[in-house]
C-alpha cells in the first residue's frame, strides 16, 4: 500500500469533526476519485497525505512510514500537487513554473530546463511558443496543463489533485480530462483527485469514494458505486444529468 | 532670471550642495531599506512584534524634524554638528514607509500562490524568497519611492545642523529675507524629487511587468550601496588632514562673522578650514563646540551668560565678559578678546525726529512719551527684560498702548511713521537705510551683547593659527563696521565671502 488512512480523525482546536473514523487504501500506480459536496472534508484529506495537516486521531501512513515521522518538506518534494485555483507563481514565465521543484532539489540548470520543456510537450504546450509566457497570458485550460507539468516535474510517486478541472469551461474539461487519464496510463503515478462533480470522479477513477459528513461512507470500482443502495450516494448520483456510461472511459 | 544668474555667480558652491544632498538622500534611503525591508518582511511573519514595530516607526515619524535633530544632537555617536545626525534623522523619517509597504506588500500576497509554495516544499526561506519577495517588491518599491521623495524634502532641514545640502540656500534665504537664494535652493531640491519619484516610478512598473528580476534588483542595491561607502570614505579620508572648524548661528551678522573668522585663520595657513556656518541657534552651536565638532564661533556676552549658563547678566560690559569668561573656562572653552561692537538692544526712532526735538538719550524720550506710539517685537513685549523694565528703568509714559509685530517688519513701521519709537538690533543694517537714530542708554538698562569668539581650548593649543587669527580681530569690528557689513549683504546683495575679506584687508596682521 502506497497511502493508508488509519482510522483517521482530523479537527481543528475547538472545532467540530471535519473527518472521522476514515480508513482508506491506495495502492501503487492506481488512480483514485474521491467525491463530496463542498465543505465534505475533501481538501483536508488531501492535506493530511503531504503532511500540510497532521491527523487529531489515528495515522496517515505514507509509503510505509507515518506522516508525523516524515520531515515535511521532504515528504512535499515526492508529492506533486494540483490546486483547485492553479496557484501558479504570477511572476514566474512558464518555464520557471514547472521547473520550480527540479530547481529546489537543486538540479543543474539544463537538466531543469529540459525536463521543465519535456513535460510541456507532454501536456501539449510547445516550449518554443509557452515557455517564456507569464501564466496571465495563458487561458485558463493551458494554465491548469501548466499545473500539471509543475506537479509532474520531479516523477513523484503520488500526485494529489484538489478541483483540479473545476475552473474550466465544460469542452476544455472533457478535452484536458481525457489528455491527463492518457497521461496516467503511461506514467503510473499513484493519482489521488478530489471533486464535487461526480461526473468527474467516474471519468477519472479506477476507483471511487463518496466522502458525506466526514465519512467515507463507500469505496469501490466506478460501476459497484454507480449501482451502490446508499442513500447518501444515490443523492449525488440522482442529481445528474443522464449520465454516460460509467467507467466508460 | 536672478536664480539662473545666482546659479552661474556660485557654480561650484551651488553643485557641491547638490552633490551632498544627493548624498544624503542617498544614504538615509539606503540605509532605511538595509533596516526596514528585513524588519517588514519580520513584522509581516510575526503579527505581534510588527504591530510593536510598526507603532515605533509610527511614531518616530511623527517628530517634527527640526525637533528630532534637536534630540538627537547631544546622543554620543549618532549625535553632533554635521551630516552624521542628518542622516540618522533622515534613515529614521524614511522607515516608516518602507517597513509599511514591505509588511502590505506581503501580507497582501494571494493565499493561494503561497500554499502552492508550501505544498511543493518549499522551506520558509525558499518561499520568502521565490515567492514572497519577488511578489511583495513593486510594493516595497513604491516604499521606497515615498520614502525618496520625503527625504528630498527632509534633508534641506539638515543644513540647521551644518550637515550641508540645498537647505543652506533656504536657510541663508529666509535669513537674509532673500527669494532669490531661497529660490535657488528650493528649486533644484523640487527637479531632484521629481526626478527621483520619476526614476522610482519607471522601476516600479518594470518590477511590475517582470521585466526586472529579484536577484537583479538586490544585486544593484548592492552596488549602489558599495558605491556610497567608497565615495563616504574617499570623501572621510579627505577631512582627516589637519582641519579647524568654524561655526555660526543663522542669521547674517553672525554668517559674516564666520566667515571673517575663517578667513582670518585661513591668512594664518597651516590649516584646512571647514565652515559650519548657519548652524540653528545657540542651541545647536553650543552643543557643537562642546562635543568637538566645531573649534570655533562667536557668541555674544549677554546670551552666553543667559542662554548658556542660566545667570543673570552683569550689567556692565567689563563684568559681563569676565563672567562669559569664567564660565566657559570651567567648560575647557576660552572666551578671547572681545570684537569690538555690541549687538544690544537699541531703542530707535525717526533720524527727522531726533533732530528737530534734539534726542540723545533714553531720557530724552520722558518729554515726548505722552504723545507717542511705540512698536516692539513679540519677545520683547513679553521678556522682563525687555519693555515692562524698560518702562520702569526709564519713567516713560506712552500716549498709546505699544503696537506688536514681527521684528522684520519694525524697521519698516518706523520709517514709515505707524509707529514712533522701537526697540532694534544695534548692528541692524536698517538702522543706515531708513536713516534711524539710536538714542543712548545712558541708564545702562539693556545687558551688553558684546560679540566675543569662543574657542576649544585644546584646538586653540593645538593649532595656533586660530589665536593669532582671533588676536587679530580683537577690537577691530565696530558697531558701524557691523552695521556696514550687514548692509551690505541684506541690502546690497552682496556676496558674504567678498564683504568679509575686503573688511580683513583692512585690519593689520599683528
Amino acid at each position: 500500500m502506497l497511502v493508508q488512512f488509519e482510522n483517521v480523525g482530523f479537527r481543528h482546536a475547538g472545532g467540530p469533526p471535519i473527518l472521522s473514523g476514515l480508513r482508506l487504501s491506495i495502492e501503487a500506480g492506481q488512480m483514485v476519485a474521491l467525491v463530496g459536496r463542498s465543505g465534505a472534508g475533501k481538501t483536508t484529506l488531501l492535506k493530511l497525505v503531504n503532511r500540510l495537516l497532521l491527523p487529531t486521531a489515528g495515522a496517515v501512513i505514507v509509503e510505509g512510514r507515518d506522516t508525523r515521522e516524515w520531515d515535511g518538506i521532504r515528504l512535499r518534494r515526492r508529492i506533486g500537487y494540483v490546486f483547485q485555483d492553479v496557484g501558479l507563481f504570477p511572476h514566474m514565465t512558464v518555464e520557471e513554473n514547472v521547473s520550480v521543484v527540479p530547481r529546489l532539489e537543486r538540479w543543474p540548470a539544463a537538466r531543469a530546463r529540459a525536463r521543465a520543456h519535456e513535460l510541456l510537450d507532454l501536456v501539449g504546450l510547445p516550449p518554443p511558443i509557452y515557455a517564456a509566457r507569464r501564466p496571465r497570458e495563458l487561458s485558463g485550460g493551458q494554465r491548469q496543463r501548466v499545473g500539471v507539468a509543475r506537479a509532474l516535474a520531479i516523477d513523484p510517486p503520488i500526485l494529489l489533485m484538489d478541483e483540479p478541472f473545476g475552473a474550466l469551461d465544460p469542452v476544455t474539461r472533457a478535452e484536458v480530462r481525457r489528455e491527463f487519464v492518457r497521461l496516467q496510463d503511461r506514467l503510473h503515478t499513484t493519482v489521488i483527485v478530489v471533486t464535487h462533480d461526480i461526473a468527474e470522479a467516474f471519468a477519472l477513477g479506477q476507483r471511487v469514494g463518496v466522502i458525506d459528513g466526514g465519512e467515507l461512507v463507500v469505496y469501490d470500482t466506478p460501476s459497484r458505486v454507480a449501482s451502490s443502495a446508499d442513500p447518501r450516494v444515490r443523492a449525488l448520483i440522482d442529481a445528474l444529468p443522464p449520465l454516460p456510461a460509467p467507467g466508460s472511459r | 532670471m536672478a536664480v539662473l544668474r545666482f546659479w552661474l555667480a556660485h557654480r561650484a558652491e551651488a553643485t557641491g550642495l547638490l552633490e551632498q544632498h544627493v548624498m544624503l538622500v542617498l544614504v538615509s534611503t539606503l540605509a532605511a531599506i538595509a533596516l526596514g525591508v528585513p524588519a517588514g518582511v519580520l513584522s509581516a511573519r510575526r503579527p505581534h512584534l510588527g504591530r510593536a514595530l510598526l507603532v515605533a516607526v509610527s511614531a518616530a515619524q511623527t517628530v517634527p524634524s527640526l525637533a528630532l535633530l534637536g534630540f538627537l544632537l547631544p546622543i554620543p555617536f549618532i549625535g553632533g554638528i554635521g551630516s552624521r545626525t542628518a542622516l540618522v534623522a533622515l534613515t529614521i523619517y524614511a522607515l516608516l514607509p518602507i517597513v509599511r509597504t514591505t509588511v502590505t506588500g506581503i501580507r497582501t500576497i494571494d493565499p493561494a500562490v503561497v500554499e502552492a509554495g508550501v505544498a511543493m516544499g518549499m522551506t520558509p526561506r525558499q518561499l520568502l524568497w521565490l515567492v514572497q519577495f519577488p511578489l511583495a517588491l513593486p510594493s516595497i518599491i513604491a516604499g521606497i519611492r515615498v520614502a525618496t521623495v520625503i527625504g528630498v524634502g527632509t534633508a534641506t532641514i539638515a543644513a540647521a545642523i551644518g550637515a550641508g545640502g540645498l537647505g543652506e540656500y533656504i536657510f541663508r534665504g529666509l535669513s537674509m529675507v532673500d527669494t532669490t537664494t531661497i529660490l535657488a535652493g528650493a528649486i533644484p531640491a523640487a527637479a531632484l524629487a521629481l526626478v527621483a519619484d520619476g526614476l522610482l516610478a519607471w522601476l516600479e512598473r518594470r518590477v511590475a511587468r517582470g521585466r526586472a528580476t529579484t536577484r537583479g534588483l538586490v544585486q544593484t542595491a548592492a552596488a549602489a550601496g558599495l558605491l556610497v561607502v567608497l565615495v563616504a570614505s574617499v570623501a572621510y579620508a579627505r577631512t582627516t588632514v589637519a582641519t579647524v572648524v568654524v561655526g555660526s548661528k543663522n542669521f547674517t551678522e553672525q554668517v559674516i562673522l564666520g566667515e571673517i573668522v575663517a578667513q582670518a585663520i585661513e591668512a594664518e595657513g597651516g590649516v584646512r578650514v571647514v565652515r559650519k556656518l548657519n548652524l540653528g541657534g545657540t542651541f545647536v552651536c553650543d552643543r557643537g563646540i562642546r562635543s568637538g565638532d566645531l573649534d570655533v564661533y562667536v557668541e555674544y556676552t549677554g546670551t552666553a551668560v543667559t542662554a548658556v549658563f542660566h545667570e543673570a547678566v552683569p550689567h556692565e560690559s567689563r563684568q559681563a565678559y569676565e563672567r562669559a569668561r569664567a564660565l566657559y573656562a570651567r567648560d575647557g572653552l576660552t572666551v578671547t578678546g572681545a570684537l569690538g561692537f555690541n549687538n544690544t538692544f537699541a531703542i530707535l526712532v525717526r533720524g527727522g525726529d531726533a533732530q528737530a526735538l534734539g534726542l540723545r538719550t533714553i531720557d530724552d524720550l520722558q518729554s515726548v512719551a505722552g504723545r507717542w506710539t511705540p512698536g516692539f517685537g513679540y519677545e520683547f513685549l513679553q521678556r522682563d527684560d525687555g519693555y515692562p523694565g524698560l518702562v520702569r528703568a526709564y519713567g516713560l509714559g506712552f500716549g498709546a498702548p505699544p503696537r506688536s509685530m514681527d521684528l522684520s517688519l519694525i524697521y519698516r513701521a518706523l520709517a514709515d511713521g505707524q509707529v514712533d519709537v522701537i526697540a532694534g538690533d544695534a548692528t541692524s543694517a536698517m538702522i543706515e537705510a531708513l536713516h534711524l537714530t539710536a538714542l543712548e542708554d545712558n541708564r545702562r538698562y539693556f545687558p551688553p551683547y558684546d560679540a566675543v569668539p569662543v574657542a576649544r581650548t585644546a584646538s586653540l593649543l593645538a593649532h595656533p593659527a586660530i589665536g593669532r587669527a582671533l588676536a587679530r580681530l580683537a577690537g577691530h569690528i565696530s558697531d558701524r563696521d557691523m552695521r556696514e557689513m550687514n548692509a551690505a549683504v541684506d541690502l546690497g546683495h552682496r556676496d558674504v565671502r567678498d564683504v568679509a575679506a575686503r573688511f580683513l584687508d583692512r585690519i593689520p596682521r599683528s
